[in-house]
């Protein structure tokens, strides 16, 4: 960590950054406010899929960027999972070099453009920002600043690809494309190692692709990142499932000195209540994965999606907001989430609730649905809700909701969305016997190197934590590549 | 990409196709599923391998026309390419010696059931098989399930071939003339429902392999779920084999037509463009 320190200290003290810190005086700084991305109207954008957000403008990004103190002690790093030099992109910006802000990003972040929008940053960086903490005023636009310079070089078509060590020879193996494992095989290439990414979906991203909807996330974004991948020299294997298509012994024979799993949080959760199984009903994964990777919702493609009229989302996380977003864009008239905590205990983003409540959604909060029923066909058309209210705080830290008793009351649906949390996705632990698990089904690792009971094999993201955030998921991915490079210099200095 | 290497049609809507893939030819138990997709356009599928040869480095699986994508794989070709197909998946039949195995396949179920009558056979069990389908046309397989049984059972509907009646009245033949330790059955939902019923009669273990809606058969999206015992199952990670007495087929027949509507919408609108 003091090295950490002592770098970030070398880095503040050059000539640049110290001139533009005398350049304008520090109440001016913190006088001027902060500003808002530009939006699509709410009541246009509710019915396309066009991205919601529209970023910054040079001039927005430059008035933010001015905001920033330049802090001697950057609380705002020590909220960011991978450890994005902040001030520095942020200084780059105040300088006009967007694209020297870019490379800054990419030195710890292998996904700016991904990490600038979907990153809970009002919980990480800009919370522990120095107008959050200090001076209690809106955060430096952190976030909205990281798109920004992402977006810029991406528009500016002179992507940077990031230095690469001479190639070592050391094949490994990353298994899952998503954000854990784009991560890992990142910075795993930077080190010289050759790297393949295992995919078992048709197409390379994880829940950037199949999860977060394209108004949130366009495709494109992620693809542009994922070429840069691809010319930085990692290779990637789609429809190839690790611990089925080829054993991890099988892929050792082939030279794998090491391997990541990124497999993700697969299995959806139900809530095991009558009615469940009832066409209709369906998980957020299943109905986000037609629409966003499977392109349901285009007439010219294969794959269906049910358009319901009356969608209930159950849950109160980021997904079940993508899910009641894409509800409402499929045409739905009422477009409901129902959770049973209250709008201050929801786990989405602050942004993502005030998007849906512009849209139309509506809030069923402090309401639990405890049965369904359905016509003749077996499709739901009524569920029973139960009405909650809140106790004392549970492990999580947020109150508990209670059950009010005789609440109970029913409302017409024709779909419903079930968003209440995945489990660890059980295909590579059953191909590994040996391999330690918890009671849970995430795979235990060394928290400091992301290593598992078995010695080649790291692991990180959601197969680790049940269920977490895109950039935690790269946070581990970068920790597992850093322990497998320490792994494998010992063993071949052995 | 895959390529598809061998077309024949067994009958006007059925056909085996011959697929390069050497990795899953490799792996592959009785059993064991594949997820395919056949363009960028195209929906992804869940279809049973009927088997595979490993120099080849192919797996053979056997496709109903039933809908917009089993049209389109029956009009590709030889020398024509699949663009996706990933597996194996699900788990592999549970195959060990118990002495006399019934195996029940009705419809392109009996392909699938190929390997697991080969499977029972090499492990040392007696294995009679009984094939139906609803007329002569449509039974599949007939000698290379004669290679591997002891005896082969044929039902047809209408009595062209073999004997006339169902896949049950031969599961009862065999039932009541000699013992059977365990039952697999493969077909459409409502066969495998009354050849549950049968041998529950009998208390005679007995296996089904389920064929549900699925998107990526891999765990991850729930399209799968039946109902085992009163329990909440994902056919793609827990299946695709279930104790069949306790498969709730009611329900699983409900789930299969969940997308009904719209699949029929869809393959009006394909024959329409195909015309």
């Amino acid at each position: 960590m003091e090295n950490i320190k002592e770098y970030l200290k070398a880095e503040r003290n050059q000539e640049w950054r110290a001139e533009l810190r005398k350049s304008m005086k520090a109440k001016e700084r913190t006088g001027r406010e902060r500003n808002d991305m530009l939006e699509r109207d709410p009541n246009v954008r509710n019915k396309n899929i066009d991205e919601v957000n529209l970023g910054l403008t040079e001039e927005l990004a430059l008035a933010d960027a001015r905001r920033c103190i330049d802090c001697a002690n950057p609380t705002c790093i020590t909220g960011c999972p991978v450890g994005i030099n902040i001030p520095k992109f942020i200084k780059k910006i105040e300088t006009g070099d967007y694209l020297g802000a870019a490379v800054v990003l990419k030195e710890t972040n292998a996904l700016p453009a991904v990490c600038g929008r979907v990153c809970p940053q009002d919980k990480q960086c800009e919370n522990n920002c120095f107008y959050t903490i200090s001076l209690k005023k809106p955060a430096v636009a952190i976030g909205n600043l990281e798109r920004f310079a992402a977006d810029y070089e991406r528009n500016s078509g002179q992507m940077a690809i990031p230095e690469v060590a001479a190639p070592n020879g050391i094949k490994v193996g990353v298994i899952g494309s998503g954000p854990a494992g784009l991560s890992a095989a990142g910075d795993l290439c930077k080190l010289g190692y050759d790297v393949t990414v295992f995919e078992a979906l048709h197409e390379i991203g994880g829940v950037l692709k199949y999860g977060i909807p394209e108004f949130r996330l366009p495709n494109e974004i992620v693809d542009v990142e994922i070429e840069v991948m691809r010319k930085m020299g990692i290779k990637f294997k789609t429809n190839f499932l690790v611990g089925r298509t080829a054993t991890i012994d099988e892929l050792k024979e082939q030279g794998y000195e090491a391997f990541f799993v990124g497999s993700g949080a697969g299995l959806p959760r139900f809530m095991n209540i009558p009615g469940e199984n009832y066409n209709g009903i369906l998980s957020s994964n299943e109905y986000l994965t037609r629409v966003n990777l499977m392109n349901a919702a285009n007439p010219d493609f294969d794959t269906p999606v049910l358009k319901g009229k009356n969608v209930a989302v159950i849950g109160g996380g980021n997904t079940a907001m993508d899910s009641v977003r894409t509800a409402k864009r499929l045409g739905a008239e009422r477009s409901v989430i129902v959770y049973r905590r209250s709008l201050v205990e929801m786990p989405a983003r602050v942004e993502e609730v005030k998007h849906a409540q512009e849209e139309g959604i509506e809030f069923m909060n402090l309401h639990n649905p405890v049965e369904y029923f359905a016509d003749e066909n077996g499709r739901v058309n009524r569920m029973r809700i139960q009405k909650m209210e809140l106790g004392e705080p549970d492990t999580s830290g947020r109150r508990r909701p209670i059950v009010i008793p005789n609440s109970e009351f029913e409302i017409d649906v024709d779909t419903v969305v079930v968003s209440v949390g995945v489990s660890p996705n059980p295909l590579i632990p059953a191909s590994l016997p040996n391999l330690k698990m918890t009671d849970w089904g995430t795979i235990v690792v060394d928290q400091d190197t992301m290593q598992s009971s078995i010695p080649e094999l790291f692991a990180g993201g959601d197969i680790v934590r049940g269920g977490a955030t895109v950039i935690l998921a790269m946070g581990d991915g970068r920790k597992a590549a850093a322990g497998m490079h320490k792994y494998i210099q010992e063993k071949i200095n052995k | 990409m895959n390529k598809i290497v061998e077309k024949e049609f067994f009958s006007e809507n059925v056909a085996k196709l011959v697929i390069e893939a050497p990795e899953i030819a490799k792996s592959r138990k009785p059993g064991h599923f594949v997820i395919i997709r056949i363009d960028e356009r195209g929906e992804r599928i869940p279809l049973t391998i009927a088997g595979s040869d490993i120099e080849k480095g192919t797996i053979t699986l056997v496709v109903q026309k039933v809908g917009v994508t089993s049209a389109k794989l029956l009009a590709l070709n030889e020398g024509d390419v699949i663009r996706d197909v990933v597996g194996p998946l699900g788990k592999a039949t549970h195959i060990e010696n118990i002495g006399t195995v019934l195996c029940a396949g009705g419809g392109v179920g009996v392909a699938p059931l190929l390997p697991i009558v080969e499977g029972f056979k090499k492990a040392g069990n007696r294995v009679v098989t009984v094939l139906a389908a609803r007329t002569k046309d449509l039974i599949i397989l007939e000698d290379q399930m004669r290679e591997f049984s002891d005896e082969v059972i044929l039902m047809t509907d209408d009595g062209s071939s073999g004997r006339k009646g169902l896949v049950t009245a031969g599961m009862e033949e065999v039932i009541k003339r000699e013992k059977v330790d365990m039952c697999m059955t493969i077909g459409p939902a409502i066969m495998m429902k009354f050849a549950a019923l049968t041998t529950k009669k009998y208390n005679i273990p007995t296996e089904a392999s389920l064929n549900t809606i699925m998107v990526d058969g891999t765990g991850m999206c729930g399209a799968c779920r039946v109902s085992v015992g009163g329990k909440t199952k994902f056919v793609c990670v827990d299946g695709p084999e279930f104790d069949a007495h306790e498969v709730n087929f009611e329900e699983m027949m409900s789930r299969l037509g969940g997308y009904k509507e719209l699949e029929a919408e869809a393959y009006e609108k394909y024959l329409k463009n195909a015309e």
